[in-house]
């Protein structure tokens, strides 16, 4: 089922949660709902769900308006964070009760939920409690709960946030695999950006109430819209300088930026991906940064490289293969050149500037050596 | 298997010895006097004491106000928690303190109050006798009279169990198909049960036993509006020592019949409805 969100606006005393949002959802698809706390994610799922109401614009489920359908009368699937199960029931019972109220007939309540305990694999924990559960069971009973009616969409809000690790990384996989064999359309909460890259076949971003950008995992990474989604997809090196006359003045670094040859000075700011950095002990042809090798980590599939810039004195991530960190050979204290292989670079709105940059903006940098 | 459990506070002997002697200097060895008092008395004139007729009555009336008036309570506390826990209104915390009142109010305070209001001249009773209803001085004056005592103890038992109840737990209800109802009785219900009894023991228990406030609103006719504990009373008064602890002990046995029923009942709905 297609959902389609409009102009949803959405205000909790001085605090917008949420501004003239509009997102369409294809049918079938999982879509992540991703963004820092405050961002509203939250509170656009409850309002798809039914669970709030927005202050203006409407909700379409396939396309039937449901803007002022109760909740019961929508027929989704929520799972909460911290599960939500009843308590004083049984799992059995727990999974049951979508059906019961509905007056399903015993057997085939039966019948529907041996299956979903065969789907969620807790057979033969039907007449435990959820207090003798662990997280993960839990929330696989939560999820068993909300299929049971058959929901015509499935809303997660923030599922694996209260569990720990490794526990949230295999549920992952698992509700990744439960999606591609229902297909149903679905519609996730998180705060992690891996975890919706991972999970995900759509991205939303969002931010202050905002949608920053919607697209596929791929994209979403390769091209971030604007300096926030970069920001905040995680673990970038930010740098503060200027443009001007088609160049970027990053400290000592100075890189070509044609998309901006006007004369008056602008600031902007570069991202640069830790893996998307070499670093040398000789400085040669392209403009360099000079740092210092503060903290080698080679304990994961990439060598993390912590430096310090001599310059500014500011921190630079950098993530090298194995292979060549051998080569390098590096040790703490020893003086290196950063060569940047690709950097974003983002002019910071300001009201005066001509609506030429925007599209200029998120400008690729390529660099050869 | 061992009797005792190790446990991180230590002294379980010191404490259970303590409970025990606590429970026998202040309830165990005076309630027995009661019975050995009774038992002075002979079965004969025992028997004929506790079943004379005005006693009878008097025993059906304190049981069956009590339990009318524990009822009300369960009801109106149950509504009276619900609206202090659920719906931020401005004054909420002094209702909240009010609920307390007839805790902290001397009985026999709460007995004039409610006789001077509830009288046939008084400014609800005056409307009640256009009815034809006669509050005070009747059996319906003692039920006034012991909801009034009784009434914060269901809200204050249910009240913590409704405030923990997450509000998520009632939303994934409603988006599983659930309408208000249903919620009530199969979500919230089962929830607060357990407290609701025991706010409903309480009560009950406090109704049985009180005297101050119900005296001086009942106007203590014998065979109509003679509770038990001013018959006990009244025959103290008499110096019929032996006729008081008699009625006194099956006074006794009924409440403790009732209050193990009322417990068994509580357990069962604890062990059926939370998670064991």
């Amino acid at each position: 089922m297609r959902i389609e969100v409009n102009n949803i606006t959405k205000q909790y005393g001085a605090f917008r949660a949420l501004d003239n949002v509009s997102l369409e959802i294809p049918s079938g698809e999982l879509t992540a709902l991703l963004g820092p706390s405050g961002s509203g994610k939250t509170t656009l799922l409850r309002i798809i769900a039914g669970l709030e109401s927005a202050d203006k614009g409407s909700v379409l489920y396939q396309d039937s308006d449901v803007t002022h359908r109760a909740i019961r009368e929508r027929n989704v699937g929520f799972v909460f964070q911290h599960y939500a199960l009843f308590n004083h029931m049984n799992i059995y019972e727990n999974i049951a009760f979508g059906l019961r109220v509905r007056r399903w007939k015993d057997a085939e309540v039966k019948k529907r939920v041996v299956e979903l305990l065969k789907l969620i694999q807790l057979e033969g924990l039907e007449r435990r409690f959820p207090s003798q559960l662990s997280g993960g069971q839990r929330q696989r009973v939560a999820l068993a709960r909300a299929l049971a009616p058959q929901p015509q969409v499935l809303l997660l809000d923030e599922p694996f946030g209260a569990l720990d690790a490794k526990v949230r990384q295999d549920l992952r996989k698992w509700l990744r695999h439960l999606h591609d064999e229902i297909g149903m359309t679905s519609i996730f909460v998180t705060h992690d950006q891996e975890e919706a890259f991972e999970v995900a076949d759509r991205v939303v971003v969002m931010n202050k109430g905002h949608i920053e950008q919607v697209g596929r995992p791929d994209d979403v990474f390769a091209q971030p819209a604007n300096a926030f989604v970069m920001d905040f997809l995680g673990s970038v090196n930010v740098f503060h300088g200027r443009v001007q006359n088609g160049r970027v003045q990053l400290g000592s670094l100075e890189v070509p930026y044609p998309a901006y040859p006007h004369d008056d000075p602008r600031p902007a700011t570069a991202y640069i991906r830790p893996h998307e950095v070499d670093v040398d002990r000789q400085p040669h042809g392209a403009s360099s940064l000079q740092a210092r090798v503060e903290r080698i980590n080679r304990t994961g599939s990439l060598v993390k490289v912590a430096l310090l810039d001599n310059e500014r004195n500011l921190p630079v991530d950098v993530e090298l293969d194995h292979e060549r960190d051998k080569e390098l050979a590096l040790t703490v204290n020893d003086t290196v050149y950063v060569y940047p292989k690709q950097i974003r670079v983002f002019i910071p709105e300001n009201n005066g500037s001509p609506a030429v940059l925007d599209e200029q903006q998120g400008q690729t940098v390529q660099l050869t050596r | 298997m061992t009797f005792k459990q190790r446990s991180v506070l230590p002294g379980f002997g010191l404490s259970l010895g303590y409970t025990l002697l606590y429970l026998s200097l202040l309830v165990l060895i005076p309630l027995s006097m009661l019975f050995f008092k009774a038992g002075a008395l002979g079965w004969e004139h025992f028997w004929s004491a506790v079943t004379n007729p005005r006693a009878v009555a008097s025993y059906k009336l304190s049981l069956g106000a009590s339990l009318i008036a524990s009822l009300i309570n369960v009801v109106f506390g149950l509504l009276v928690a619900w609206v202090l826990v659920r719906y931020p209104f401005p004054g909420r915390s002094l209702v909240d303190a009010v609920v307390d009142l007839p805790f902290a109010l001397p009985t026999a305070v709460g007995g004039i109050a409610l006789t001077t209001v509830y009288a046939e001249n008084g400014w609800i009773g005056h409307y009640l006798a256009k009815y034809g209803i006669k509050s005070a001085y009747s059996p319906l004056g003692i039920v006034i009279a012991l909801t009034f005592i009784g009434l914060p103890f269901v809200v204050r038992t249910v009240q913590p169990v409704l405030q923990e109840l997450d509000v998520q737990v009632e939303e994934a209800a409603s988006t599983l198909g659930a309408n208000r109802w249903q919620i009530f009785r199969r979500v919230i219900f089962p929830h607060i049960l357990p407290a609701v009894l025991t706010g409903f023991t309480l009560a009950f228990a406090r109704a049985i036993g009180e005297y101050g406030s119900v005296v001086f609103i009942s106007g203590n006719m014998p065979m109509k509006t003679e509770i038990t504990p001013l018959l006990i009373i009244t025959k103290l008064e008499q110096y019929d020592y032996a006729g008081a602890t008699g009625i006194a002990a099956v006074m006794l046995i009924l409440s403790f019949g009732l209050l193990l029923m009322i417990n068994g009942l509580q357990y069962w709905s604890a062990k059926r409805y939370s998670a064991a």
